[in-house]
Formats: C-alpha cells, sequence, structure tokens
C-alpha cells in the first residue's frame, strides 16, 4: 500500500444526497412516473423458442373496447434500408431491431412480436390474446456445443463465422472466434511438472434486480420525443432509439428516473423503442412496464457457457503455461461477452506462455447481455479451480501459489496490454494476513477455499457542470444514474477541490437535454470518469475564483493561491477570503461561476480481487452452507468506504447465487420453466453470513485521487472460491455451475 | 368491472375509493391513491418490495386484494416519518449504508418495522429468519443486517 495522501472529504462516510428520499419512498422510479391522459402498452411475447412467423393478425385486437393501438415490426422502419449505407453496422442494427419486435422469426421464448397500447393494464393484455400470430415452428438449439455442430439448425440463415479476420463461406451458429496468444504455449506445457485439464460448464443467470424494466414515452406533434425509463445510461437509450426508429437523435430526450439495480442489465433496450412506437401511433403517452415473468424471459440474462482450461507448473510452483477454449452463448443474436470472458482469464498471473480461444454463439435463448464483469465469471471458474488443483498437487499454499505467479506492474496481459501500478498481490496478501485465513478449518465437512478475479475497468466520455450558489454551496449537475452511491462518490471528488464538505453540493442527475454526453453506469467507470469530470469542473471553478478573487485585491492571478478553502494573496498583499464569503461576491466580480468538466480518461486500471470462503457441506441434502466470507480488493482509493464495502458485498453474494443456485432451466422446448423469483432462487438473508470486506489502496496512476472502478470484480471469484472450498471439505472437484444440491449429490455418489 | 366503494386508513387518512376487485392493494396503493414508494418487483409473494402493514402485520400486498383490505388501517413507506422526523429504522439504513438502488429498501424498512414493533430483542440470526421473505439484489444484506441491528439497538435502549 503505497503513499497515502491527505485528504479532508475523500475517505469519509458522508450520507449520500438522495438518502432520504430512498428511505421515505420520495424517489421517483420509472413506474411510479405519472403524466395525465396515460395509455397503458402491453407486449406479446413469443410462445415458441424458434419459429417463423407466417403471419400476424391484429384485426380483432384493434376491435376491442379501450384498444388505442397496436404496432408490429412493420412499424418500425425496415433496417434492411441501412445495409447499404452503413456497411457491416447494419448486420447489427438489423439484429438490434429484431430484438424489439420480431419481424420474419422469433429466436426465443418470450421475444416480443407486437405491443398494445390501451386505456387499462388489463385491457392491453387481454387484447394481447385477440392478437392471431400464425407460427411455423422450427427445432430450438438450446446449447453452446449442440449449437456449434455441423448439424445444428441454424438461427439466422446469414450468419457467417468471422475467424480472425477471414469470414467463412458456409452459414453457422458460431458468430465469431477470437483469439490471444503469448509466447509458446507447446514448449511451456513441455517445461511443466504438472499439467492439469478440466472443462467446465456454467448455466445462464440473469442479473436479478428487483426494479422491472419500464418505459414510458410522449410524442409531441412537433416531433419531439421524450422518454422517461429506468436505464443505467440515459444517452446510450438515446442513441439506441435514434437508431431503430430511425429517428434524429436532436429531437429525442431521455429523462433517467430513479433505478432499481441493473447490472449490466439495463443498458439494452427493450421497451423503451416499443413505448416510443406506441406513443407515435396513438399520439398519447405510453407507459410500458414489464412484470417479472417478461424480466426473465424477454431481457438479457448472461451466458451459459463450456470451457476448457489446461494449465502446467513446474514443482517449484511457477506457471508456465495456460490454454483456455472458451465457447459463450449469445442468445438469439451475435454479441456475448466472450471478449471480456478471454480477457480477464489468468489475467492475475503473469504466464510466459498463453493461448485463448473464444467463441461467440448463438442460441435460442435471450439476447445475453452484460452482468456485472461480463464474461470474467464464467472463466475465472476455470482458471481459479485448476490452479487451485495445481497448488494442491504441488502441496503449495493456495494463496502462495498466486503469489509466486502473480502480475506485476510492467507484466503483460495475454491480450496485449502492459499493467501499469496495480495491487493484485496486495489483495492475495491481505488475505493471507486476514484472521480468516489463520482460523481453524477442520471440522468434517467443512472446508475453506480461494480464488482471485480481475477486472479491466472502463473510461469513456462523462460531463459535469458545476454552478456555484451565493452561499457558497454547489449545485453540480451529472448524466450518471445512480445506482449505488455515486451522487455522492462524485459529489465528494468536486468537494475536495473546493475545500468544502461533502453535503455542500447538491448532485443532479439530469437529462439527456440538460448535460454534456455521458457514458452508462457500467464497467465500474461511474466514481472513476464522471468522478474525473467532477474534479475537472472543479478545478475549472477554482480557477474562475482565483481571477475573481484576484481581481477582488486587484492583483496578478498568479499571485492567488487557494488551499483550505481559503484563496489568500502570496507576494505583498495580505489578502484572504474563504470560498464561502468570495461566493457571496460573485456578482460584483463578474457575474455567477459555472465550471464544466469532460472527459474520457484512458487509464481506467485495472482492479483485483481475492475471496477467502469457509463452506460446510451437508452430505445427506447436498447444501453447501456459506460459513465465513472475506474478500479483498484493490480500490485504487476509496472515496466513500462503506459504498465501496457495499458494492464488494454485493458483488460477493451475486456470485454466490450464481455458484450454488441460479441458473435458467429450460424443457426441451426451449421454455424457461423457472421464470418467477419463487424458482429462480436468488439468495436471501438466511443464505448467508456477513461479508467481511477488506480494501487495499494502490492508487490508480490513472486518476487524480487514485480511484479505481470497484462494481464489478467482486462478482468474479465466488465460484471458483466456493467450488475450491467443496473440494477442501469432501475432496469432490464440482466442474459445472450451479454447484446446486442435486449436482452436488451426483457427484458425491448419493443419488 | 363493476367498481366496488371500499374505504381504508393508509398512514392515519381515511380514502373513500371506487375500486375494480381484481385490482390488488398494492395497485390501489400505486395507482388509485398515488402512494408510489411501496414497490412492485415481482408480483407473486416472493420479492417483499411491496411489503406493507395491514392491522400491524406485514404483508405483500401484491398478495391481497384491494377489496379485502376496506376498513383496515394501513402503513406504507410513506407514513414512517412523523412530524418531519425519520424513524429509527430509516435513520439506520441511510447511517450504514443499508441500501443501493433503494428499491427493495421501503420493503425491508416496513419489514423491520413490523418486527422492531413486535420485538426489538431479537438476534442477528433471528432477523436473518425474519427478514428472509425479503430480497435485496445490490447489498448482500450484510449492512441492511447492521441497519436494522443498530435501529433495534436504539430502540432497545430508548423504550
Ligand atoms: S411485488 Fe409483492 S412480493 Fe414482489
Ligand atoms: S438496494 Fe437494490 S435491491 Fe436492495
Amino acid at each position: 500500500m503505497s503513499e497515502k495522501k491527505e485528504y479532508k472529504v475523500i475517505g469519509t462516510r458522508p450520507i449520500r444526497h438522495d438518502g432520504v428520499d430512498k428511505v421515505t419512498g420520495r424517489a421517483l422510479y420509472g413506474a411510479d412516473f405519472q403524466i395525465a391522459g396515460l395509455l397503458h402498452g402491453r407486449v406479446l411475447r413469443s410462445p415458441h423458442a424458434h419459429a417463423r412467423i407466417v403471419s400476424i393478425d391484429t384485426s380483432r385486437a384493434e376491435a376491442y373496447p379501450g384498444v388505442k393501438g397496436i404496432v408490429t415490426a412493420q412499424d418500425l422502419p425496415d433496417p434492411a434500408d441501412k445495409v447499404a449505407d452503413l456497411g457491416e453496422g447494419a448486420v447489427n442494427l438489423k439484429y438490434l431491431c429484431d430484438n424489439i419486435l420480431a419481424r420474419d422469426k422469433v429466436l426465443y421464448k418470450g421475444h416480443a412480436v407486437a405491443a398494445v397500447a390501451a386505456t387499462s393494464p388489463h385491457i392491453a393484455e387481454e387484447a394481447c390474446t385477440l392478437i392471431d400470430v400464425a407460427y411455423e415452428v422450427l427445432p430450438p438449439v438450446l446449447e453452446v456445443r449442440q449449437a456449434m455442430e455441423p448439424d445444428a439448425p441454424l438461427l439466422h440463415e446469414n450468419l457467417k463465422t468471422t475467424s480472425l479476420g477471414e469470414t467463412a463461406d458456409e452459414p453457422s451458429n458460431v458468430a465469431s472466434h477470437l483469439q490471444y496468444k503469448k509466447g509458446a504455449p507447446e514448449k511451456g506445457f513441455a517445461e511443466a511438472d504438472v499439467v492439469i485439464e478440466r472443462e467446465f460448464v456454467t448455466g445462464t443467470v440473469h442479473q436479478g434486480y428487483i426494479e422491472p424494466h419500464n418505459a414510458t414515452a410522449l410524442y409531441n406533434p412537433d416531433g419531439h420525443l421524450t422518454i422517461w425509463c429506468s436505464t443505467q445510461g440515459a444517452f446510450t437509450v438515446r442513441e439506441q432509439v435514434a437508431e431503430i426508429l430511425q429517428y434524429p437523435i436532436s429531437k429525442i430526450k431521455v429523462v433517467p428516473m430513479e433505478i432499481g439495480g441493473g447490472f449490466g442489465g439495463k443498458i439494452s433496450v427493450y421497451i423503451k423503442p416499443v413505448a416510443a412506437l406506441l406513443a407515435m401511433k396513438t399520439g398519447k403517452p405510453v407507459k410500458v412496464l414489464m412484470n417479472r415473468t417478461d424480466v426473465f424471459e424477454g431481457t438479457g440474462p448472461t451466458p451459459a457457457s463450456y470451457i476448457r482450461v489446461k494449465m502446467g507448473a513446474t514443482k517449484a510452483g511457477k506457471v508456465t503455461a495456460a490454454e483456455a477454449y472458451l465457447a459463450f452463448e449469445a442468445g438469439a443474436y451475435p454479441g456475448s461477452p466472450v471478449g471480456p470472458g478471454a480477457m480477464c482469464i489468468f489475467a492475475p498471473y503473469n504466464i510466459e506462455n498463453v493461448l485463448i480461444d473464444g467463441y461467440d454463439v448463438v442460441v435460442n435463448k435471450p439476447k445475453t447481455a452484460p452482468y456485472r464483469a461480463p464474461g470474467a465469471t464464467n472463466a475465472a471458474f476455470g482458471s481459479e479451480t485448476i490452479l487451485d488443483e495445481l497448488a494442491e498437487r504441488l502441496e503449495i499454499d493456495p494463496l502462495e501459489i498466486r503469489l509466486m505467479n502473480g502480475a506485476k506492474e510492467g507484466d503483460r496481459r495475454a491480450d496485449g496490454p502492459i499493467y501499469p501500478r496495480i495491487g493484485y498481490i496486495e489483495t492475495v496478501e491481505a488475505a493471507k494476513q486476514h484472521p480468516h485465513y489463520a482460523a481453524p478449518n477442520g471440522k468434517k465437512h467443512h472446508g475453506r477455499g480461494v480464488a482471485s478475479g480481475f477486472w479491466f475497468n472502463i473510461g469513456l466520455e462523462s460531463s459535469v457542470t458545476i454552478n456555484v450558489n451565493v452561499d457558497g454551496t454547489i449545485n453540480l449537475v451529472e448524466g450518471s444514474t445512480d445506482i449505488g452511491g455515486t451522487r455522492a462518490s462524485i459529489a465528494m471528488q468536486a468537494a475536495e477541490v473546493l475545500g468544502i464538505p461533502a453535503e455542500s453540493v447538491n448532485p443532479s442527475v439530469v437529462d439527456t437535454n440538460s448535460v454534456g454526453y455521458t457514458a452508462v453506469t457500467g464497467g465500474s467507470r461511474t466514481t472513476y470518469a464522471t468522478g474525473y469530470a467532477a474534479y475537472e469542473a472543479a478545478q475549472d471553478v477554482k480557477r474562475q475564483m482565483i481571477a475573481r478573487a484576484a481581481k477582488l485585491w486587484e492583483v496578478d492571478e498568479a499571485n492567488v493561491q487557494f488551499a483550505d478553502g481559503e484563496f489568500s494573496c502570496i507576494n505583498g498583499k495580505e489578502e484572504q477570503i474563504s470560498f464561502r464569503d468570495l461566493c457571496a461576491r460573485l456578482g460584483e466580480t463578474g457575474g455567477p461561476v459555472v465550471g464544466s468538466g469532460t472527459v474520457n480518461p484512458g487509464g481506467a486500471g485495472g482492479a483485483f480481487a481475492t475471496h477467502v470462503v469457509d463452506v460446510e457441506v451437508d452430505e445427506e441434502t447436498g447444501k453447501v452452507e456459506i460459513l465465513r466470507y472475506t474478500a479483498t480488493q484493490d480500490a485504487g482509493k476509496a472515496i466513500h468506504p462503506s459504498y465501496v464495502e457495499g458494492q464488494i458485498q454485493g458483488g460477493v453474494v451475486q456470485g454466490i447465487g450464481w455458484a450454488l443456485n441460479e441458473e435458467y432451466i429450460y424443457d426441451a422446448e426451449g421454455t424457461m420453466t423457472n421464470a418467477s423469483f419463487l424458482d429462480y432462487r436468488m439468495p436471501t438473508c438466511l443464505d448467508l453470513p456477513m461479508i467481511d470486506t477488506v480494501i487495499v489502496e494502490v492508487p490508480n496512476p490513472g486518476h487524480p485521487y487514485g480511484v479505481r472502478g470497484v462494481g464489478e470484480v467482486p462478482i468474479i471469484p465466488p465460484p471458483a472460491a466456493i467450488a475450491n472450498a467443496i473440494y477442501d471439505a469432501v475432496g469432490i472437484r464440482m466442474t459445472e455451475l450451479p454447484m446446486s444440491p442435486e449436482r452436488l449429490l451426483k457427484a458425491i455418489g448419493t443419488i | 368491472m363493476a367498481k366496488h366503494p371500499v374505504s381504508l386508513t393508509v398512514n392515519g387518512d381515511e380514502h373513500d375509493l371506487l375500486i375494480e376487485p381484481r385490482k390488488t392493494l398494492l395497485a390501489v396503493l400505486r395507482d388509485t391513491i398515488g402512494l408510489t414508494g411501496t414497490k412492485e418487483g415481482c408480483s407473486t409473494g416472493d420479492c417483499g418490495a411491496c411489503t406493507v402493514i395491514v392491522e400491524g402485520k406485514a404483508v405483500t400486498s401484491c398478495m391481497v386484494l384491494g377489496v379485502t383490505a376496506a376498513g383496515k388501517e394501513i402503513t406504507t413507506i410513506e407514513g414512517l416519518a412523523s412530524d418531519g422526523a425519520l424513524h429509527p429504522v430509516q435513520r439506520a439504513f441511510i447511517e450504514t449504508g443499508g441500501y443501493q438502488c433503494g428499491f427493495c429498501t421501503p420493503g425491508f424498512i416496513i419489514a423491520a418495522k413490523a418486527l422492531l414493533d413486535e420485538n426489538p430483542a431479537r438476534t442477528e440470526e433471528e432477523f436473518r429468519h425474519a427478514l428472509g421473505g425479503n430480497i435485496c439484489r445490490c447489498t448482500g444484506y450484510t449492512k441492511i443486517l447492521e441497519a436494522v441491528m443498530q435501529a433495534a439497538e436504539e430502540i432497545r435502549t430508548t423504550a
């Protein structure tokens, strides 16, 4: 843990600015939005996983009293028109449009085919049952290896595999193949004393945000379209809706309401363009809400995968080579996170010889969407389990083997980048020194496991403006949806620059007409990049305020300095004025001060985590009980430690759910049989202990305060850590997720 | 569909309403009365986001028909703060960071309030059991439990 800087606001735990709103029920989420004359929309979804649409007859529904408008894919601009214009991009646009309302084929159960706007939600629902759709049912493809078979039914007749820059001649369900190579893997394996290879299978899991998707759209006769919705990124919604509807971006305003969780699942649009279409068709505001089944069946979960990992090490514990084969289910359209999975697998280690192959494969399931460190959890389940096995075979402590091979500054990752200062080793050290790791762990059926994880984090564009108030406070305007306290973590960075308390900042998250472009709240980027923009905006304010002080004192700006919330005159005059007092004198010194900051920073700085878990395995029921859990993570610099802890704890528990319970269960026809919170079992507080966290701070050189994104990496280690703990408890290597009681009992041989 | 006259008391205020018999209490609170603090996460009784207090007991309002709540006293999240001061549970949630997105929060706070009214002297394990019907996807529950136990402590010591 390197040099410590002294901060006044950063690292403290002020109450978040939206705190009271959220505990009193005043915070307005998308579904809470009301407007006079509102119609209610409902989407009709496909009952088949794979079928050709022969015809859609809406006449009976249209005649139903209370129905005001019906839309199908025929109401969307034909994306085929864009083929000539956009070249390769057009392909994606067609997929994007077809996922909103199916045109020729339905590709998963739950695929939207039509939508109704009516005077009540009940009428809209009833009218949906009156839409007659004739389908020609086709055999579904429900698993990645099956989809890759040469004779598998094809989802898209025109999809041809692109592999390392070449496009195949024949159509296939394999959309693309990527490869990362470093050194000479064969040579590396030849140098190893022990080589271990296994295959792994992981299930389809959902982000499970508690708030279902929602959208209300209003179309004005002057062509202005407004959408109020729950989203991780208002600007991203604006872009997607503009593309899908072929509508000018300047005529679309997206208003982000409070959001009830996203985890990557509220970036892609589903019902937002549908609400817009219905609003355009009816001339009335239309609200569309999903129910929980819609969310499971009609929005992107994160992919199931088939993974093979092979690693070799010398007797001394040096990993000499690693290989991975990653086949990810993209869902109905190309675009699984196999790329990030390939970037993150093996990333905590400096391995000389690496070969990673990734395959993006379409299947008859909803188009996948990001979920917290997309792709990395699947991949790490394989690599972190194999590393554990290597350590065991070599009789080396599992944290020790991680220290021996851990990546450091200057090491090169298999996909190319050379690490700047990173804190992986520090997370392993922190885990090793934690009392948890030293605690006794010898009871029968009790086991301990460890695993690490890496997420690269992203930068992207953010904008912030700051309006200075006469009473020494500031209004901070930002475009980042606040999902877990980022109003505070962003405000704190501006407050630090200006030497004012966090409470003196009033942050607002505003619509796309009211702030500069800001990318999604995702990729663990918000506190990093929008925080960075707030820092820049505050610096702008500071510069302008220095000019005002100089004017007041009739000195050169170079003679004014600012420290600890006070402006003072150096050289000559004995002048001093606080930030607050100067704020009161802005009128007389030239008018209001407005600062702005925009960034697109490149130095996001990767995040690492190392977890330790104790489990108890019940050999009779197959149930795995989490007894104790400790997560260490490099946050670079924790702006608000409570919220960093919260991110870690939340990520860990999602990882525990993925490890032990969660998966989409399909029947042979491709119907998800557990599309409810009762049957898709997410962890409750009954399933868990308190999650212990250790924040390690190795400042990120790419951020003024050293921030690294924290949101994503904590979900990565749990499945592998728990699998390793189960092995320690009962001597069985679990290679399939979730490690449900049924799978465990089968592996143990009880059933 | 024919509507039924129903009177109910919400947060101390009496409401005389005409409601369709198929409307859930959740829909009555949110859409008819306009109290949108109570949230809808599943509509099947599985997530607890819609928890309100009916006659002193925490119930999932998506599983109750509005007409059956006739004549009952109901407390929603909007009715918890009194005279502008937050309830100890609300304060504890803010202070410990017992929420992230805040969508499960009204349900959790209401469920916790009902529990604490009944008996604030519970162990962590007992609280975990009692709150097992509320799902939070953001926090991993650690800070929620800390909040509830902090509020319980405060209620016990000031009672
Ligand atoms: S909305 Fe009532 S329990 Fe989920
Ligand atoms: S705080 Fe988001 S679901 Fe609990």
